[in-house]
């Protein structure tokens, strides 16, 4: 700081308060919600203070779900959400890391093409090409599957670009280094520089298992079968089945185990997350 | 152990551009030729081709016999050490000294010992378990030269070893590097564009200008006859001092210029060679201003602005001189010390 | 394009790389898209059996459609809005955490997560807050005299999703304001108070100015979720309702692809759409080259 002002810095931790207040507050009134029973969402007011069926709650929607959305047990959801934000992330991971090394390490006909059909998918997002994309997925028989939950979302311009960027920074030598020692491009790539990318790979993760966590219309475009409903469109299910039945407490206690899991990975792993963030943007 | 024969060796970018025009050039086993010249004289890419990182555009490069034009780097069996070291980061030095042996695929027992010798032979023993960031920059080159020495080579390739090394330390390697040479008897080929260094190194010296060599030889020949300007410019320092003869024609003992060659047009002559007093045999007398004395320790360097032949002319002085800056100084170029050069094609001229 | 100084000559093993890629980016990207871009000059007759080329026939359809205009004009609303709100309550919030030292990252963790909170999920969230019957907010701004529907009341719904968006995208515009000034050399506004500025009048001279190209790269970001990430959002909400208040282009091309099956339509609409990113990447990649240059 450059002077000392008192009061500058109370109003700064108002301003944050509030802040934080405002950012908590829906997240806890959700959370009050889920521990109460059924019965005290009849009258106008919303209760402000938790409630004593926080247990009874969270596992009635673990374990059995609401049989009247047609959703089935919360657990099953997480699950289906879990195998398709690994794919995904680990996918996106994998195929990036070797196309940019391709473009990085080799020179070939049509390298500058494939750059740039990658760098495509950047202006194609699921949202302006959702029918064709989901007739592609049906005249392959990927409906109702993870590989249609995941595989489609694998390709990926910011994964690429970014590793392309590290390759880049990796000094030339390391790799007429390894190539003196007797390393192929193979063993190179495996050798050095996969432990290199560590750190990148783990920030990346981060962001892309988030990614696919929250993926919403694309599982709502592909899953017709409950059994592979994610826990992000399987929530829309309950919630549109919450305005006719007062189920507020369960619906929010999915609600709250469909947060979870992402929200858990950016506190624990706030630095990472950090630079995944800013570097993918660059 | 091995002998080097380059033959007619030519890199051509495609681009079109020409690095290195045609090279030939035998290197013996046991010997340490380096590689000299200014920054883009092709004397890297030429390395790098004896490594086989960079494509031969014409001529053959021989390793102990075996042309090695189409030879992986891995195929040739030489070993380089880089300007920038280039250690694996994310290994243990002992990870960094033992990857070449695994990939051919060396029997344990082996690695293990070859490892030890290398490391006791650096002094690096201590620090096999350390990451290269935790070394200094002497200690990470040492890692470099043991990354070499243990794969037994061939040949050694030197990139400029010293560059990222401060003043003191680059001297300190600089003899370690010979002393390790003699010992293993490895020929090498050693770039470089400090002067110094390539002088106190090199068994022979390449001078190397605008992607072809200017000169082959001993160390003091190339000093002793510099076969052109180039090469009377760039070996020596402070460099020779460089006269149109015409200029010279007038001046008191200019006699001495008739025993030079037909068609000189260029006299050389080495700073340490100018005489403060008049010695014997036939001498050229210039008279001049002082404009600067560096004082060097053993050795003095005069910069004298001689107002005659508008020039500058430097002199190195043995000891403390006494003289002071802005006097005039007489002083004489001696026969002996002539080098003459021919103006147009800059060569020596006998 | 850069490679490294010396590369490795395989032929074959490049191209065996860059398949899994490739492959993906060919069938679910550009072909898919290439598709669209083709429908999107047809009109399918009502049973699919036949396909006839009507030129620019659904985009001059489009374009006279008031539900489509609407649909634009809504969209317009939107994205304004939520980068606006979004925004400046980051910027004020990043300015804030950056006066502080250590306090300023216990701040930074309560603020950053939202990040990882699904756009659906959020609108479930203020759904709730702002439910008629048994929402707090309705309740309290009852006491205000004020009657809160967003199911009826169109501006309403528009509030209650710009909301929703804007809340889930503060800590994403936060992170980055902080980045930003965190690059803002302390010796300037040192400088400046030397020069007697005081600290608002710093904020708005030297750092603020000095923030314009993070400022301006979150605009494209921000303006590009609030098109295209805010589906779920708006489906968990409004539906695009009341009467198409909330209609956005994203939302419609779903409603009327995917629900309503109009083919020609949508397709119109999906190319209508790869134009705007197109434009808005373009946008954006251009201020990064500029960027570079500084």
């Amino acid at each position: 700081m450059v002077e000392n002002r008192p009061f500058l810095t109370f109003l700064t931790h108002m301003v944050l308060i509030v802040g934080v207040v405002v950012v908590v507050f829906p997240v806890y009134l959700a959370f009050i919600a889920s521990t109460h029973g059924s019965g005290d969402f009849l009258s106008g007011v919303p209760p402000l203070l938790p409630g004593p069926h926080l247990i009874d709650n969270y596992y009635k929607m673990l374990t059995t779900g609401l049989s009247s959305a047609g959703a089935p047990p919360v657990w099953m959801m997480m699950m289906n959400s879990l195998v398709m934000a690994l794919t995904i992330a680990v996918g996106k991971i994998a195929i990036s890391i070797i196309s940019a090394y391709a473009i990085v390490y080799f020179k070939f006909p049509f390298r500058l093409l494939a750059f740039w059909a990658i760098f495509l998918t950047l202006m194609l997002p699921v949202e302006v090409r959702i029918i064709p994309t989901f007739k592609v997925v049906a005249d392959l028989g990927m409906l109702n599957s993870y590989a249609g939950l995941a595989i489609p979302l694998i390709a990926s311009a910011t994964a690429t670009f970014l590793f392309r960027q590290f390759f880049l920074t990796v000094p030339d030598e390391l790799m007429e280094a390894a190539r003196v020692d007797g390393a192929g491009p193979i063993k190179f790539f495996r050798d050095i520089l996969l432990p290199l990318s560590r750190t990148n790979i783990a920030a990346l993760f981060v962001i892309l298992f988030i990614y696919g966590w929250v993926q919403y219309l694309w599982p709502l475009l592909v899953t017709t079968d409950p059994k592979y409903y994610t826990i992000v469109m399987g929530i829309k299910r309950l919630a549109a089945v919450a305005d006719s039945d007062p189920l507020w407490n369960l619906v929010m206690a999915a609600v709250i185990l469909a947060m979870l899991p992402p929200v858990l990975v950016v506190i624990f792993m706030q630095r990472l997350f950090v630079k995944g963030l800013v570097e993918t943007e660059k | 152990m091995a002998t080097l024969d380059l033959k007619g060796v030519k890199k051509t970018y495609p681009g079109g551009v020409a690095a290195v025009h045609g090279v030939d050039l035998e290197i013996a086993d046991g010997e340490l030729v380096v590689l000299v010249g200014p920054s883009g004289c092709g004397k890297s890419t030429l390395l790098r081709m004896i490594a086989g990182l960079e494509s031969i555009t014409e001529g053959t490069i021989s390793i102990a016999g075996d042309v090695v034009n189409r030879k992986e780097p891995a195929e040739r069996d030489i070993a380089m050490v880089f300007q920038n070291y280039a250690l694996y980061p994310h290994m243990s030095v002992r990870g960094n000294l033992e990857y070449g042996l695994k990939n051919r695929g060396t029997p344990r027992e082996d690695i293990d010992q070859r490892v030890a010798e290398a490391a006791r032979i650096l002094e690096i023993t201590p620090f096999l378990d350390r990451k290269p960031r935790q070394l200094s920059g002497g200690q990470r080159q040492r890692v470099a030269m043991g990354r070499a020495i243990v794969r037994k080579p061939k040949a050694f390739l030197f990139d400029e070893p010293l560059s990222n090394l401060d003043a003191k330390l680059r001297g300190q390697m600089r003899i370690e590097i010979r002393r390790l040479q003699r010992t293993l008897g490895t020929t090498s080929v050693y770039v470089t564009h400090d002067q110094l260094e390539a002088m106190t190194l090199a068994d022979r010296l390449v001078v190397m200008n605008a992607g072809r060599i200017e000169q082959v030889g001993k160390p003091i020949e190339l000093y002793d006859r510099p076969a052109s300007l180039f090469v009377a410019g760039f070996i020596g320092s402070p460099p020779m001092n460089l006269f149109e003869i015409d200029k010279l024609r007038s001046l008191p003992g200019a006699e001495a210029l008739q025993t030079l060659p037909a068609g000189t047009g260029i006299v050389g002559v080495r700073p340490d060679t100018v005489a403060l007093s008049q010695a014997n045999g036939p001498s050229i007398k210039l008279t001049g201003t002082i404009e600067l004395i560096e004082p060097v320790g053993g050795e003095s360097h005069l910069y004298v602005r001689c107002e005659g032949i508008n020039q500058i002319v430097t002199i190195v002085a043995q000891g403390r001189t006494g003289l002071t800056e802005t006097s005039m100084l007489d002083f004489w170029l001696p026969q002996a010390g002539f080098h003459p050069f021919n103006i147009e094609t800059g060569k020596r001229l006998a | 394009m850069q490679t490294k100084r010396t590369i490795f000559p395989n032929k074959l093993l490049p191209y065996l790389l860059l398949t899994p890629q490739l492959a993906i980016t060919i069938i679910f990207f550009l072909w898919p898209a290439g598709q669209a871009l083709k429908s999107s000059f047809e009109r399918e007759d009502p049973f699919g059996f036949k396909t006839t080329f009507v030129w620019f026939h659904n985009y001059a359809r489009l374009f006279s459609d008031p539900e489509y205009l609407n649909s634009v004009w809504r969209t317009a609303i939107f994205a304004v809005s939520v980068t606006a709100i979004s925004m400046s309550v980051s910027l004020l919030l990043a300015v804030a955490v950056n006066r502080l030292l250590r306090s300023g990252k216990f701040y930074t963790t309560l603020l950053v997560w939202p990040y990882a909170v699904a756009p659906v999920v959020a609108g479930i969230l203020w759904w709730f807050m702002f439910n008629p019957t048994i929402g707090i907010l309705p309740y309290l701004l009852d006491q205000f005299g004020i009657n809160w529907n967003h199911r009826i009341n169109g501006s309403q719904a528009m509030i209650l999703v710009v909301i929703a968006a804007a809340w889930k995208q503060i800590s994403y515009n936060f992170l980055f304001f902080v980045a930003g000034l965190q690059s803002v050399p302390q010796s300037l506004t040192e400088a400046a108070a030397i020069d007697g500025a005081g600290p608002f009048k710093r904020f708005w001279t030297i750092v603020f100015p000095l923030l314009s190209p993070t400022t301006f790269f979150l605009m494209i970001v921000n303006i590009n979720y609030a098109m295209f990430d805010t589906f779920g959002t708006i489906d968990a909400t409004t539906q695009g309702g009341p009467a198409g208040a909330t209609n956005t282009l994203v939302y419609k091309v779903y409603a009327d692809g995917f629900l309503g099956l109009n083919i020609g339509s949508s397709s119109a609409q999906s190319v209508m759409l790869m134009l705007i990113v197109i434009a808005l990447t373009v946008i954006q990649f251009r201020w990064v080259e500029r960027r570079v240059q500084y």
